[in-house]
């Protein structure tokens, strides 16, 4: 294994030409057998252009997390328009390869179910993984989908304009009366294009196109690339030590939020109203805590590589904690009242099981992930340098059931995680006595890049881990930025949800996981 | 005349009950809700619309939300209130009132098989079988009701609602059974909570709201008052069930009459805010239990001999 591996801690510059480049049979190989161990698991699987002089057209990069040394192991392989798929022996890579498939036009032959995610052309004209001719109209979501035939099957298919006011989305029910049988979804209606913006990077335009990649993962976003900036920067500003708190602050913020408003909406979805409603205001509190700090409800311009457009000061913290401190109490009150009331636990409790074999063969991620037994958290298990310390005393909070209770009750303890690392964080700020200076420096010009380089940034985003891989060309610009959101990984562990689930069982499953649909689009 | 006062407030009042449980239900919610007269302004905002109807559908869904009203109105005229006798009333008439109530509800689901849409099916599917069940607990409090009344074994509405004034004090036991089992209905056929979300916008969890997703402009405003008036009607049958029809006077009878539905509107907004929506698995669960006091209530009854 040390030899088919590079060891790279998170958000760390390494030269390209350090990777291991392996023929695709040792490729393989080593990725089933580094996986096998319980505390490595695959984090993403991208394919990368190669200049022309290289011997094959393209590589393949494998990005695996392990936990147990803290650290993110890279390895790489060449190939061609054609290779042997993955996903039959890790089936945790079927996205990634189909990913693969539409970007550039490479076939993974034999992957179990071939088909677009995003419905865009493929980066290179004139390569296709289905031979669709350049004249021909690519439409979201028109695609084969698996049928059943019989008398009393019926297939419902909902979206993409959704009832309510979230994203566009395709989900295919193939349903036996009532029950589910099988659940297929298909998105790409948001697709931007983002990876591709984003090469020939940085540009002042890359922040903001980070920061809306997913609307409500903003912070997370800009915190993965502002740690890509600051790696890869030949030269390195010091940064005030404080910065961290303020990050994590952040983070903590937009995590609370969102699990808030997550938490009311499955209150909401089985018709209890007291806790829907609680929750839809308390959630807004967190977001006007965020607007005090950023001076916007979702954290964006506030974050920049070597420090953030605005400082904090102590009279801020101090109002934050108090804020914090009385909505706490508030969000208790409402939550007890749901995990205490019999009816709402009956329809949270065996809907939606992911068993926990189940969950690693589809790779979840995050609190679905910790809901169905694995314990990874990418704040304790690859510390992100820009956070410092602050997550030192974190763990991991997982539960085995994997039903949605399972899911409800992981973003409730996760709630009581977060304040209380507000609270320490906000008290030790505030005992410090002195207030962070704002350093705008990056914010109109961006610093020079190392050259063929690579750095992969983690962060633990409120849905799972978000990661970003950006790799330079020999002129310090952006040769690939990968993104995965966890959204994009844990899809699939809606569609297995659902299996022999009742079909009015979808919402309160969806709304457990609350996945995002332009962060998978991109 | 008391009546007729009494069946006009009806037909008037009817969307006002649905205010007050969303009322009742913003309150326990914390927040200020619709104004008690909302229905009202969605029913003549609706009105003035144009009516859209489907390329697929034919004269069935056109026909069918007037069959409901006209239906659901008839109910209403059947109904003996405030202890006042309806002057269609016959020996019997109790049947035709809840069958009434099944034939609006076959109107509804003819409709919505009309329109083909997958959503509209599966409503259709959810509302036949819940009405099934229904049904065996509707009859099982006939039963009651007939063998308490004071004629002997009578299907008259007025005669066995007036054991109220007969058998206060004796059968009030198994009276409350019955009135307790009867609410299990009224919230069934209603489509409130535990067993349907009027709130919801979840296509794939409604049953009541599935069924009408293709209706527009006067047709769903229609449809939207019907079931505002069944609600009332139901509500109403409850509560002469329940209140001794000992007629003071007109005025203070009547007034009664309508504190009582008023707060039967109150107890299905407190079920509302206290409860969850029950899994449709448990739906039958739920339904057999009514079912099961109301035969406790007769158990009782022929037991004690009241």
């Amino acid at each position: 294994m040390s030899n088919s591996f590079i060891e790279v801690k998170n958000a760390t510059a390494t030269k390209l030409a350090d990777i291991p480049l392996l023929s695709y049979d040792a490729f393989k190989n080593a990725l089933i057998d580094t996986t096998k161990d319980d505390a490595r698991h695959i984090l993403s699987l991208f394919a990368k252009q190669n200049p022309i002089s290289a011997e094959t057209q393209f590589n393949l990069y494998a990005v695996i997390g392990d936990k147990a040394k803290h650290s993110l192991l890279v390895t790489s392989t060449g190939i061609g328009y054609e290779y042997p798929s993955l996903s039959n022996d890790l089936s945790e890579v079927s996205w990634f390869e189909r990913e693969i498939a539409e970007q550039y036009g490479i076939v993974p032959q034999g992957h179990p179910w071939l088909k677009p995610i995003r419905f865009h052309r493929s980066w290179h004209i004139g390569h296709d993984a289905w031979n669709r001719n350049e004249n021909d109209s690519i439409d979201p979501c028109v695609t084969d989908y698996f049928t059943m035939d019989g008398e009393e099957t019926h297939e419902v298919a909902v979206g993409p304009v959704h009832a309510g006011v979230i994203e566009p989305g395709h989900f295919r029910f193939q349903c036996m009366g009532e029950d589910v049988y099988h659940l297929e979804i298909s998105l790409g209606y948001q697709h931007r294009g983002v990876e591709k913006l984003l090469m020939n990077g940085p540009s002042l335009a890359s922040q903001h196109i980070l920061e809306t990649t997913a609307g409500d993962t903003s912070i997370a976003h800009t915190l993965n690339y502002t740690s890509i900036i600051e790696a890869l920067a030949i030269e390195k500003a010091t940064v005030d030590s404080s910065f961290a708190t303020l990050k994590a602050v952040l983070l903590e913020l937009e995590r609370i939020a969102n699990h808030v408003g997550d938490l009311g909406a499955l209150a909401g979805d089985v018709a209890y109203l007291p806790t829907m409603s609680y929750c839809g205001r308390i959630r807004g509190e967190y977001l006007n805590m965020t607007a005090e700090l950023a001076g916007n409800r979702f954290g964006r311009n506030i974050l920049l590589p070597f420090g953030s457009r605005l400082g904090m000061t102590v009279p801020q913290a101090e109002k934050i904690l108090a804020w914090a401190k009385t909505v706490k109490a508030d969000l208790d009150n409402a939550l007890e009242l749901l995990f205490e009331e019999p009816s709402a636990l009956d329809r949270f409790e065996n809907t939606g099981i992911v068993p926990t074999e189940a969950a690693k063969g589809i790779g979840l991620t995050g609190s679905a992930g910790r809901a169905s037994g694995i314990a990874n958290d990418a704040r304790c298990d690859y510390p992100l340098p820009a956070l410092g310390d602050c997550y030192a005393k974190h763990e991991a909070i997982s539960n085995p059931t994997g039903d949605v209770h399972s899911r409800a009750l992981i973003r409730y303890k996760e709630l009581e995680a977060s304040h209380k690392l507000i609270f320490e964080l906000l008290e030790k700020f505030i005992a410090n006595g002195k207030a962070l200076e704002a350093a705008p420096k990056y914010l109109t010009t961006l610093p020079q890049l190392d050259t063929d380089s690579m750095v992969i940034a983690v962060t633990e985003a409120w849905r799972g881990e978000l990661i970003h891989v950006g790799i330079t060309d020999e002129n310090g610009k952006f040769a690939r930025y990968k993104i995965v959101d966890p959204s994009f990984r844990n899809w699939f562990g809606l569609a297995y949800a659902l299996r022999n689930e009742q079909i009015s069982n979808f919402p309160i499953c969806n709304k457990s996981f609350n996945l995002s649909y332009c962060g998978t689009d991109l | 005349m008391n009546w007729f006062i009494c069946f006009l407030i009806s037909l008037i009042a009817a969307p006002l009950l649905v205010g007050v449980i969303n009322k009742i239900k913003a309150l326990f919610a914390g927040r200020h809700g619709p104004r008690l007269l909302q229905l009202y302004y969605d029913i003549f905002k609706l009105l003035k619309k144009d009516r859209i109807l489907s390329s697929t559908s034919t004269c069935i869904m056109e026909l069918c939300p007037i069959i409901n009203l006209g239906a659901v109105i008839v109910a209403t005229a059947l109904m003996p209130m405030a202890g006042y006798e309806s002057p269609l009333g016959f020996n019997g008439d109790i049947i035709l009132f809840f069958y009434l109530f099944a034939l609006g509800r076959i109107a509804t689901i003819f409709a919505a098989l009309d329109t083909g849409s997958a959503f509209e099916g599966m409503g259709a599917s959810r509302e036949a079988q819940f009405s099934a069940i229904v049904e065996i607990i509707v009859f099982t409090i006939i039963t009651f009701l007939a063998l308490i009344s004071a004629g002997g074994f009578s299907l008259d509405l007025l005669q066995q609602i007036s054991i109220s004034s007969t058998g206060v004090g004796l059968a009030i036991t198994p009276l409350l059974l019955i009135a307790l089992a009867f609410l299990i209905v009224l919230l069934c056929e209603n489509c409130r909570v535990p067993f349907d979300d009027p709130e919801t916008h979840l296509e794939l969890t409604m049953i009541h709201e599935a069924m009408i997703l293709d209706n527009a402009g006067p047709d769903l405003a229609i449809i939207h008052y019907a079931a505002a008036l069944k609600l009332w009607a139901m509500s109403g049958f409850l509560v002469v069930l329940v209140l001794p029809s000992v007629i003071v006077n007109g005025f203070v009878t009547i007034c009664c009459y309508l504190v009582g539905i008023i707060l039967v509107g109150i107890i299905v907004g407190v079920i509302e805010s206290i409860l969850a929506r029950a899994r449709f698995l448990k739906v039958p669960q739920l339904l057999l239990s009514a079912f099961t006091i109301a035969l406790i209530a007769i158990l009782l009854l022929s037991i004690f001999k009241y």
